[in-house]
Formats: structure tokens, sequence, C-alpha cells
């Protein structure tokens, strides 16, 4: 058994002296998770849930062509078939591949990463269930109240990766999924109210994240909904709370700006982009309030790591500033594609699974704006908050985005309640629409567990950051428009 | 990694197990394993090719009315995959003794025996490059070839035992205009046919000569609208949740209007989770054997998808689905119109190809907004015009798949998943074509 990386590295280096010769490339990247998963639903314990995985991914690039193999047999012999079985595959490309790619080369790279707290013991499971249970006893008896739940989801994650240049790269994520759930209904409808973060970082990300105490909010808002009227429809100014943000990031600047996308690879499932290389360098995206950045290190950002699924090393670049779209989401070999530059985000999104091009923390950054001088200076506008329903065109243009939480804005004051709150708006003119940048006090660290994408599919985690916005005069509608 | 190879080593460890159980203990094992081959293609050439060989299983542990699970993956070597299932097993026996037992634990103790093994052949990666590329030549194709054998089984300590073998490919691809606009195709196969693949092929091309006319402007609006079985599955699709005695209880499910008689379905409407289209296992990984169960019929919610724990919470009967109370082969009741005659009876509308992204924009209405995709068309008097640009839509499906419903069609097309998150699906959904008054577009 392969499963320690001493032993991974003997392993790779032997591969190296009896199959590689000159001016061939090849890596393994070793992935261990172990994940519990656990409820609490109208105060009884969901039977918990512990996943636990390890395998390895070998890549080779021979004479151009670049073949992956996985394989969860981690026996000297399992791991020897998988190099075999990608070299087989990338001669089996022939001369039919799309690209012709040259061996990486340059210069190895010997580091670590690992979450902030990550080295210290996890609580046993029955503490994680205590608190839990004492989250579901919080919520309120109300008759309405028909349903609740308090999860919590913790994923520790390792990987080691090691390639021919002798790079070897050891990654080590402690990931926090906190969320509340709680529905209201009145004998006709329903109205659903959540509360979640998504973090990287030690025990402490559940307890500083909120989530204890949260949920009576979560349930008196369950509540006020199932009483609200329906959000009105017609054009208003759109004030976005940062778990909405996130949303609107991900969909309509993160996939658009994806290379593969741009380049055609994705045009069979999760589409193209509206986006064309010419764009870069020019092309006004938002308005000069935005800037959007590719930030690998903030801490607790989901996406936070020293170096991506190939080995390159990852910084923060502005990829919209100023309005100004500058640079895409390639990582190294959509930026050979391209001759452009990109940033580290070539990322798998396990074992079992080749790098893509994909987002890793994506944020908007801070503005000067208090949230309280953003809603004053709104004369009739809309607030709305934690996103329920999203849907975008395959060019990432056309969007429809509902939230669960709304609240009517008029003359510089938060109005009332409306519950069904819906907007849409096409990408390449909402982000010019951007009136207003919270600043600091407004930002908030959250993400996602589940990125749709990719052929095999993949589905990973995506780390965003965000300040409260303001978008001019945006078609928002209700629940029977 | 052969069958016999699998099924021994699977047989191995659910024996070992079994003597393992020590004062009342019980045990389940779901076993999913693969060895896959993906690759991608994009504008007829090879992207990216990888292969995946992956076990994996889930073993649950039931004691004293308390219960957990672990999902853990597996090397194929008996002795290792032996070492990990024991510590797997002292961590869930761990975990137990933390619980209290749980109010709503209900077994299958149904003991059975279901075996289907089923071989194909497949090409070779060499073979299957050379088809596409050469298939392609002269079209600009993107799309991805999976292939190989599925594996799973399922044993547990009170007689439940399921083994499934099927091996399968696909080739989900889309032939792209140069105008941009693009025809889908999904060509699936045990016995892997070149000469069938180049007939899609062929299929496509003709296709293509409708995506070079200019395209067609839409102002939002209410149209008449013919959904193909790839669109209309996306349709249905969105129901998959609502069926589950847990989203009905716990008001989260869009059929919940239907339940409640607030709102009302097509009479033309039928659907029922099937025990099997062939694909599929017969049994499910919570250890009970599928079963046929109508859940609308003539427009009526007539059943749900129940399992064990929602039978014991809200007082109902399991119906041979597991946990996630999702359908896995789902057939929708055929009509009267002749595929043949679907755009005479559309007369003048769209021709919706596939719909895109959808999602609930109120999921107590069951109102959806998605878009249009792929070989969609504006339709005059019975004739292709022109394709149509990207278009919004927004409405129930209680619109859709109820008043408005004009027709199905009497021909049925069965549709094989191609999701590969984590591992490659084998869910299928049989399902015709339909016609509906008043599809609105929004943007």
């Amino acid at each position: 058994m392969f499963e320690d990386t001493s032993s991974l590295r003997l392993l790779l280096s032997r591969f190296s002296q009896l199959r590689l010769g000159a001016g061939r490339f090849h890596s393994l990247r070793y992935v261990q998770h172990d994940t519990v998963g656990l409820s609490v639903t109208r105060n009884v314990i969901d039977p918990p849930r512990r996943q636990s995985s390890c395998g390895v991914m070998l890549c080779v690039r021979v004479n151009g062509n670049e073949a992956f193999a996985a394989t969860s047999d981690l026996t000297e012999q399992g791991l020897s078939r998988a190099y075999d079985r990608a070299l087989q595959l990338a001669q089996a490309t022939g001369e039919l591949g799309l690209l012709k790619l040259p061996p990486l080369l340059g210069e190895a790279v010997h580091t670590a990463y690992a979450s902030p707290g990550a080295e210290q013991p996890l609580p046993d499971t029955a503490y994680w269930l205590d608190v839990l249970r004492g989250e579901s006893a919080r919520v309120p008896r109300h008759e309405k109240l028909v349903n609740w739940s308090a999860g919590l989801r913790v994923t520790d994650r390792q990987q080691l990766y090691i390639d021919s240049t002798g790079s070897e790269i050891f990654t080590h994520k402690r990931l926090f999924y906190p969320r509340l759930d709680v529905t209201a209904f009145d004998g006709r409808q329903s109205q659903r109210r959540t509360w979640t973060v998504a973090r990287q970082g030690s025990n402490a990300v559940v307890q500083d994240s909120g989530f204890v105490g949260q949920v009576e909010q979560v349930a008196d808002q369950a509540l006020q909904l199932l009483a609200a009227p329906n959000t009105p429809q017609g054009p208003r100014d759109l004030l976005l709370m940062p778990d909405q943000m996130i949303l609107q990031i991900h969909e309509s600047i993160g996939h658009p700006l994806e290379m593969d996308r741009i380049l055609g690879d994705e045009r069979n499932f999760a589409g193209t982009s509206f986006v064309t290389p010419q764009m870069f360098g020019h092309y006004q995206y938002g308005s000069p309030l935005l800037n959007v950045s590719f930030d690998p290190q903030v801490q607790s950002e989901l996406g936070s790591y020293s170096h991506d699924d190939e080995g390159l090393v990852a910084n923060k670049h502005l990829l919209i500033e100023g309005g100004v779209l500058k640079r895409p989401l390639g990582g190294a070999l959509s930026q050979a594609r391209t001759g452009m530059d990109g940033v580290a985000n070539s990322r798998a999104c396990d074992w079992n699974r080749a790098p893509i091009d994909r987002m890793a923390n994506l944020n908007v950054e801070p503005g000067d704006q208090t949230l309280a001088s953003m809603i004053s200076n709104i004369e009739h506008g809309i607030l709305m908050a934690t996103n329920r329903s999203w849907s975008i065109d395959q060019a990432r243009n056309k969007f429809q985005f509902g939230c669960e939480w709304g609240q009517l804005i008029e003359n510089g004051q938060l109005a009332g309640v409306v519950k069904n709150p819906n907007y849409r708006g096409v990408s390449s003119q909402f982000w010019r629409n951007l009136s207003a940048v919270g600043d600091h006090s407004t930002f908030e660290v959250l993400g996602t567990p589940n990125c749709g994408k990719g052929e095999p599919n993949q589905s990973i985690t995506v780390g965003h950051a965000s300040p409260a916005c303001v978008f001019q005069q945006i078609d928002v509608f209700g629940g029977q428009a | 990694m052969s069958h016999f190879h699998n099924r021994d080593a699977f047989d191995q460890l659910a024996q070992w197990l079994n003597q393992q159980l020590v004062g009342g203990e019980q045990f389940s094992l779901g076993y999913s394993a693969e060895d896959s081959q993906f690759i991608r293609f994009n504008h007829g050439r090879v992207r990216q090719v990888s292969e995946a060989r992956q076990i994996e299983v889930t073993l649950r542990l039931i004691s004293d009315e308390r219960h957990a699970s672990e999902t853990l993956s597996l090397t194929g070597e008996v002795d290792l995959d032996i070492a990990r299932l024991g510590k797997a097993l002292a961590q869930l026996r761990a975990l137990l003794v933390q619980l209290p037992a749980d109010p709503y634990l209900q077994l299958h103790h149904q003991a059975f025996t279901s075996e289907r093994e089923t071989d194909g052949k497949l090409p070779s990666a060499a073979e299957l490059i050379e088809q596409v590329v050469s298939l392609s030549d002269g079209l600009d194709m993107v799309g991805i070839y999976a292939g190989g054998p599925l594996y799973r089984g399922f044993a547990s300590s009170w007689g439940g035992r399921g083994w499934h073998v099927a091996t399968s490919a696909s080739l989900d691809f889309s032939l792209f205009h140069a105008n941009g606009e693009a025809v889908k195709i999904t060509y699936a196969a045990s016995h892997w046919d070149r000469d069938a693949l180049a007939a899609q092929f062929a299929q496509g091309r003709e296709q293509l000569v409708h995506l070079g006319k200019p395209r067609k402007s839409l102002s939002p609006g209410r149209y008449r609208t013919y959904f193909a079985p790839a669109a209309l599955n996306s349709l249905v699709s969105m129901l998959r949740g609502g069926f589950s005695a847990r989203a009905l209880n716990n008001r989260s499910s869009a059929l919940q209007a239907l339940q409640l008689g607030t709102a009302s379905l097509s009479a033309k409407f039928s659907v029922s989770e099937s025990a099997s289209t062939g694909l599929e296992p017969l049994f499910n990984g919570d250890g009970s054997l599928r079963q046929d169960q109508p859940l609308i019929r003539a427009g009526a919610l007539v059943g749900q998808l129940v399992s064990a724990r929602s039978a014991r919470e809200y007082g109902l009967q399991a119906n041979g689905v597991d946990g996630s109370e999702l359908p896995s082969s789902l057939v929708m009741a055929a009509g009267d119109l002749p595929t043949a005659e679907v755009l005479q009876a559309l007369g003048t509308g769209l021709y919706i190809g596939n719909l895109w992204y959808l999602n609930y924009s109120d999921v107590g209405l069951a109102r959806v907004t998605g878009l249009t995709r792929f070989a969609s068309f504006w339709v005059e008097d019975g004739q292709i015009v022109a394709p149509i640009d990207t278009m919004r839509f927004d409405d129930s499906l209680y619109s859709l798949l109820g008043d408005n419903l004009l027709a199905l069609t009497r021909e049925r097309t069965l549709r094989i998943s191609t999701r590969s998150y984590n591992q490659r699906d084998a869910q299928t959904v049989l399902l015709p074509g339909a016609l509906v008054e008043g599809f609105t577009l929004t943007l």
C-alpha cells in the first residue's frame, strides 16, 4: 500500500527511471479526504454519515499528448497499472489530439499549505451533535413552523502533488459547512429561510461564523415571509447582500471568465461565454466601481491554497479593475493555448478527475459605502438576501436569480418585507449598473461546496467574498409575475 | 478488473462482515464500482483523455436502535479492503455509542437475491478516437465519450443480496454551425455500433442545414410550442424531488399545490417510477427491491416515493426507494400524436429541442425558469423557418403540464443519463414529446 507520501514519492521516482524518457513529463496527485455529515431535524438526530476516500491520479505527457489515469488501488501493482494505462491513452491519441503539449519544465517547488488551525484535533461527534441539538431546540414552538434542521459538514482533505520536475506540494485543508433551515407553512403555501457559511480553518469557524444563536432569527424571518406580500414587479434599485452577491459573482463573472469555456471545451455541457479573448485589456465589464480579484490568499476562504493542481504558484490578481476586463481565469494549459496571462486555477474536484479551469476564490473588492449610506441613497429600491434560485444562459448572459429574503426600500429607508423576490438581467449590462460598493463593514467571506462543470462532471468548492452592492434600475418581480 | 474478480471480492467482504457482528448488530453493505474511460473532444479532435478505476462501498451499522454509515474507497485487493472495512466498523461502533436511539429507524428485513450481469462490447480508446475524429471530418464537434463497466452490489446481515453489472458507453456531443448554433446528440449502447453512430452524425449534419438559416429574434410573450423529448425531460425532471414523501411532508415539494388541491395537472399527464428499465439495478442502496410505483395518474397525485425512514416517520408504506427518495427510472405515458406530425400539429410556433439551466422561480407554484438551447426553431405553417435566439422562459408546470398541454406524442424516447459527478450514472427516463399552448418567454 502506498498511502504515505514518502512511498508515493519513491514510486513515482521509480516510474521515472523505468519509463520516462527525455522530453516527457508526468505527475502524481494523491488525495485523501474524510467527511462527517451531521444534522438534527425537528430535534431528532439524523443518522450520521461518514465518508472517506483516497486515490491517485497519474498524468503523463508523451509526444505532445496528455493523458490521465486514476485509481483507488493504491498497491504498487495498481499504481503501476494506472501509469501504464495513462501512457497507453496518450499513445492512443496519436496525431489526433487538439493540442500538442510540450513537456512541463521549470523549477521544482517544495512547499506545504494548511488551513489555519487545521492541525488542531477535531472534537468528537457527540460534541457537534450537542451543538446541533442545542440550535434545533432554540426554534420556537409555533404551529406554522413545520420543519427545521441544523446541520454541519466537516471535511478534512489532504493532497500531495509530485511531478517529474521534482516538485512536491502538500496541501491540507479543513472545511466547515454549518447550515440552518426553517420552513413555515400556513396551510396553503410555505416559505423557507436558510442560513449557511462555507469556510476553511479550525473548529472555531463554527462559533465565529455566528451559527450558534442564529436560528431564532432564521425562524422569525420564515414567519415574516409567510405573512408578507409578493415582491412588486418593475424596475428598482437593487441592494444585494453578500450572500446573494456571491451567486451573482459566481454565475455572471466567474464562469464567463473561465478560459476553457471561452476556448470552447465546455460547449457541449457547461456552455460557452459571451466573453471573447479579444475583450481582455479594454472591455468595460462593469462600472468603474467594480474591482474583482482572484485571491487565493484570503484566510478562511474555501479556495485558498499555495499552488493549483498542476503545481502553479497561486497569487492574487485583479481580473477586473475599475470596471475594465484585465485577465481570464486560465491555468497553465490555457495560458499556453492562448498566450495570455492567467491565474493558478487548474483544479480537480477529487483524485478521480483531471484538472480544468475553475474558480478558486473570486471576490469583489470592498468599496467605501456603509450599509446605512447605501440604503439612505436609494429612493425606490429593494434589498435582497440569500440565494434560492439561479439560472443563466449557456453564454452566461441572460440570467434570472431569486432570493429568500426581500425588503423594499422607499425614500432612503427600509420598508416592508416581501416574499419571492426575483430579478433578471443581462450580465454584459448588469455590472455597468453597479452604483455603490459596500465597505469592509459589509464584507463577508462565503463560498459554495458545489460548483458543477466539466466532462466528466466535477463538483468543486469555490470561495467568494463580497461587500453588499447596489445596482440601478433592475427588473424585479415576485411570485406571480 | 474482471466482473468475476469484483463479484468474488464483494462476496468475501460481505462474508467477513457477517463474521464480525456481535451482540445483535446488523449491517448492510452497498457496493459501487466502475472502470471508466473518458475521452473529451473539441473541434473534432481529442481534448483530454482519462480513465478512472474506482471502488466505493457504504457500510451501515445498526445496533440497539442506533445506526450510522460510512462510505469508503477500496483497492480491490480483499486483504487490504478487509483492513479498511475493519477500521470503518470500529469507527462506526465508536460513533453509535454516542447516539440516542433513532425513533425513525426502520430496516428492510426482506431477504432477497437479485443478480444481473449484462456484457457489452466497446471500442478501444484508439478505435473510438479514430471513429469520432473520422465522423467529425468537416464538422465542429465537441463532446465526451464515457464508457466501461458499472458494478452495483448490496449485501446485508438479514439476507439481502444484489449484484448488478452493466457495460455501456455513450458519446454525448454537439455539432456546431459557424454561427454558434448547435445540435446535440447522445448515442448510447452496450454493443458499440460504428454504423449506428455514423447515422447519428448524418442526422446531425442534416439538422445543421436548418441551423444555418438567419436567426429569428423573439419578443417576450406566450407561444404555442412543441417540446422534443429532451426538452420535456428537462421540465418533467424538475418534479423528481417533488415525489419524495419527506418533501411532501415537510412542505418543500413542488407538488404541494397538487396535493392540497389548489392546482391541477392535465388528465393527459401520467408518470410512474419503474422498477427497472434494464440499466439500473433492481435493488437500491438501502437494501430493498425497487418497485413499480404510479406517481401521477391522469393528472392526479396517486403516489409518492417513500423510503424506510419516511415510512416510519410519517406512517406510510415504504416502496423500494433509498433515502434520497428520488426516482431512478421514470416512465411517462404516451399520447396519440404521431411524432411525424408534430410540425403540422404545431402549425406556427416554437420547436424546442433542448432546455437549459432550469430552476424554480417559485417552488410553491411549480414555476420554473430556464433557457432554450440547442436546435430550437421558429416554425410557420408546419415548416421550420429559422433557429431562434436564446430565450429565457418563466412558466408554471401546472400550466405547461396542465390546462395548456394539448397533446403528447405516440412515440416515446428512452433517455439515459450522462451525468458523471463522482461516478457514472445509469438513470433513465422514458417519455414522449409534448405540444403546449402559451409557453411564456420573458427575456
